[in-house]
């Protein structure tokens, strides 16, 4: 029964980089990704700060050969470029020589290109095919019919910035219930006026650099970003020599049971999260070598996961981070992007910065690393928490537990 | 000012959604928050959004809305002095 | 995997006006539009929660039935495990609306926070005191393969003691709800036959 979930490969694309290596970069070289925006023409661009990627739609379909006309979301392409990535670096040339499933979260779906032909639809049918790309799960179906998935289990999860979180623990226990061999999970949501303006509102945007976990910290900035890990049961890294990148040993969801939108004062739900995914790996607090916080450098998130992670930790909090100020908050893609950068920092023993870090909050004596720190690392433990209360906590570590 | 008083009444139940609440019931001087009207965190962001749209006040930080907006009586106060439409 | 004897402990639809428990008809109404059905049904079983007039439509039915099904229920660890095939698409296009005006963009936070799915699950657990497992999932079509393999996953490991699955459709005015509890005790069998059965049920 107690199977292991071994990781075998990884892909991503953020503002930091279009591909894992250039992703890990510029963690440890504290090269950061948040701008003014460019691609989306919004009324907002001069009170925001955001984290864009840098390729164009055109230059994401060139690469990945889809015709300039093709009605993709960006949400899609995205995913498609980090999900080849993934399945590249785990060495499989054909998807469907063992059970394979496709988990993928998303928030936006092809709101990116359903808000730009708002009001031409009515017009002209020429860009239906957005209007059909629109829901949530158009970005997974293009994604598996991209990756060769045919008859396979394929699914998607919209529990907002939890989302990609989600994707692998499900993920996790499929293989490990024997239900899947291998399975894609992750996330993808692409920057867009819906999310820009519906943050705005909650008066939670930075209209500068975000800065997690400080007192002086004016909210988050959105990003954008795709990241999947290929999942394979111990059967198939047997089979085919796999190199195995790390395992995913622990997951945890609950409900924070509070508000809508913010955390609850003292992370009620954050902290059964921890305790839940700490259970499933058989693992203590003590064990935890690193922390990838959800730290989003809202007023409320980090207060309320700073007391979150006290009551789970007590005065022995190990190193802390929150990659955000990197890479913006990628919405559905947090729990997947912060993933990549967990196995990553297990593989190289590296603890990344927080950057902007310069006050410490009031309410507690907290202080996340504020540098690249070499450090022997067996577990890591990554939080993301959503509206609509959903936390999740996953547990990555160095060998199968 | 009393216009402007029953006008934000009126405001307040109907883009608030407050259900079986009436004019005559809301007091100038109620707490609008917490104990009185019960409104929350969500609904500060709603009147923040009403002060902008229907009389031209942007506020930055949603804490200045916690003064502002504590009864009718504030509200008022506020808008009748800082209105710019 | 060996299969463990779970049960459909209770079960409730919302559609076409009514609202049934079991297969008995609590609550019916003809009012032609999902606003004054809902309310009028909100009223009916006595419910005491002015915040239920904020919420959007899809939690509003998911609301309604998750009181019709919780009500009497003691169990606090029951997760959550929904699906849709709309998302919160009526949500959504009301904030599109809102933010594509030509006159000028006023965003509603209070409209915003519905605009994903999850939400629903959200005023559940608020309501109810839930801080267990939730999650959400999107497909065509009400696909009770998916929600009783998680929620045997759930039930096995021990992640939770019950769960309330289900399908919780809003759309263009459309509305669709078939809720259920699984528990180590109750009336029917807990398998993808009985589920779509039940789903079906007129």
């Amino acid at each position: 029964m107690c199977k292991g979930v071994a990781i075998t490969g990884m892909g991503a694309i953020s503002a930091i980089g279009n591909n894992v290596q250039e992703n890990y970069d510029a963690l440890v070289s504290g090269k950061i990704g948040i701008s003014r925006i460019s691609k989306v023409d919004t009324v907002h661009k001069n009170d925001i700060m955001v984290g864009e990627i840098e390729m164009t739609n055109d230059q994401l379909k060139q690469e990945l050969g889809i015709a300039k006309e093709t009605a993709v979301s960006r949400t899609a392409l995205l995913a498609m470029l980090a999900a080849d990535e993934a399945l590249k670096q785990a060495g499989i040339n054909d998807i469907n020589d063992c059970e394979t499933g496709l988990i993928s979260g998303t928030t936006v779906g092809g709101m990116d290109q359903s808000e730009k032909y708002y009001f031409e639809y009515l017009e002209s049918d020429e860009h239906w095919g957005h209007i059909n790309g629109l829901h949530a799960g158009d970005s997974t179906q293009k994604l598996a019919d991209h990756l060769g998935l045919t008859e396979s289990f394929v699914s998607t999860i919209s529990t907002a910035c939890s989302s990609a979180a989600n994707a692998i623990m499900l993920g996790a226990r499929m293989i490990k219930s024997g239900q899947l061999d291998r399975v894609v999970v992750g996330g993808t949501d692409s920057l867009c006026k819906f999310t820009i303006n519906g943050f705005k509102t909650l008066m939670i945007l930075s209209d500068t650099y975000n800065t997690p976990f400080d007192d002086e910290r004016k909210g988050l900035n959105l990003g954008e970003a795709a990241a999947y890990l290929v999942l394979e049961s111990d059967e198939i890294v047997k089979r085919d020599n796999k190199k195995v990148l790390g395992y995913v040993t622990g997951y945890g969801n609950a409900n924070d049971a509070f508000h809508q939108t913010a955390s609850s004062e003292n992370g009620d739900g954050a902290v059964l999260a921890m305790e839940k995914a700490l259970k499933v790996s058989g693992l203590n607090p003590s064990d935890i070598d690193y922390v990838n916080a959800h730290g989003t450098a809202t007023p409320n998130n980090d207060l309320s996961e700073g007391r979150a992670l006290l009551r789970m930790f007590g005065d022995q909090v190990p190193e802390f981070s929150s990659t955000k100020a990197f890479t913006g908050h990628t919405l559905a893609v947090a729990g997947g992007i912060e993933a990549v950068y967990s196995v990553l920092a297990l593989q190289n023993n590296v603890i990344y910065p927080n950057l902007n870090f310069k006050t410490p909050m009031k309410e507690f004596n907290l202080l996340p690393q504020t540098t690249v720190k070499q450090k022997e690392l067996r577990h890591v433990l990554s939080n993301s928490f959503g509206f609509g209360g959903n936390c999740s906590t996953l547990i990555f570590s160095k060998e199968a537990q | 000012m009393s216009e402007l008083k029953q006008e934000l009444k009126e405001k307040i139940i109907e883009q608030l959604n407050l259900e079986d609440v009436s004019v005559d019931e809301i007091a100038n001087d109620d707490p609008l928050f917490g104990e009185g009207l019960g409104l929350d965190s969500i609904d500060a962001l709603e009147l923040i959004v009403m002060l902008d749209k229907d009389y031209g006040i942007r506020l930055a930080d949603p804490k200045e809305g916690r003064k502002i907006f504590e009864s009718i009586d504030t509200m008022a106060a506020y808008i009748a002095a800082n209105r710019t439409n | 995997m060996s299969s463990p004897e779970y049960y459909i402990k209770s079960y409730c639809l919302i559609r076409d006006g009514k609202v049934s428990k079991n297969g008995e008809i609590l609550f019916s109404d003809d009012s032609e539009e999902f606003p004054a059905f809902i309310k009028s049904a909100y009223k009916h079983f006595e419910t005491d929660y002015s915040k239920f007039f904020k919420m959007d439509n899809l939690s509003k039915l998911a609301f309604m039935g998750a009181e019709v099904l919780l009500c009497e229920n003691e169990e606090q660890n029951t997760a959550l495990v929904l699906s849709n095939r709309a998302s919160s698409l009526d949500t959504d296009r009301k904030h599109q609306a809102a933010i594509s005006k030509e006159s000028g963009a006023f965003a509603s936070p209070a409209v915003f926070v519905y605009t994903l799915p999850n939400i629903c699950m959200g005023e559940i657990s608020i309501r109810h005191k839930l801080y267990s497992e939730n999650s959400f999932f999107i497909f065509a079509e009400f696909n009770p393969y998916l929600l009783s393999d998680y929620a045997n996953d759930l039930l096995i490991s021990g992640k939770a003691n019950e769960v309330l699955c289900g399908w919780v459709d809003y759309d263009k005015g459309k509305y669709d709800a078939f809720l259920y509890v699984i528990a180590k005790k109750g009336m029917l069998p807990h398998n993808t036959g009985e589920l779509t059965k039940l789903y079906r049920t007129k």
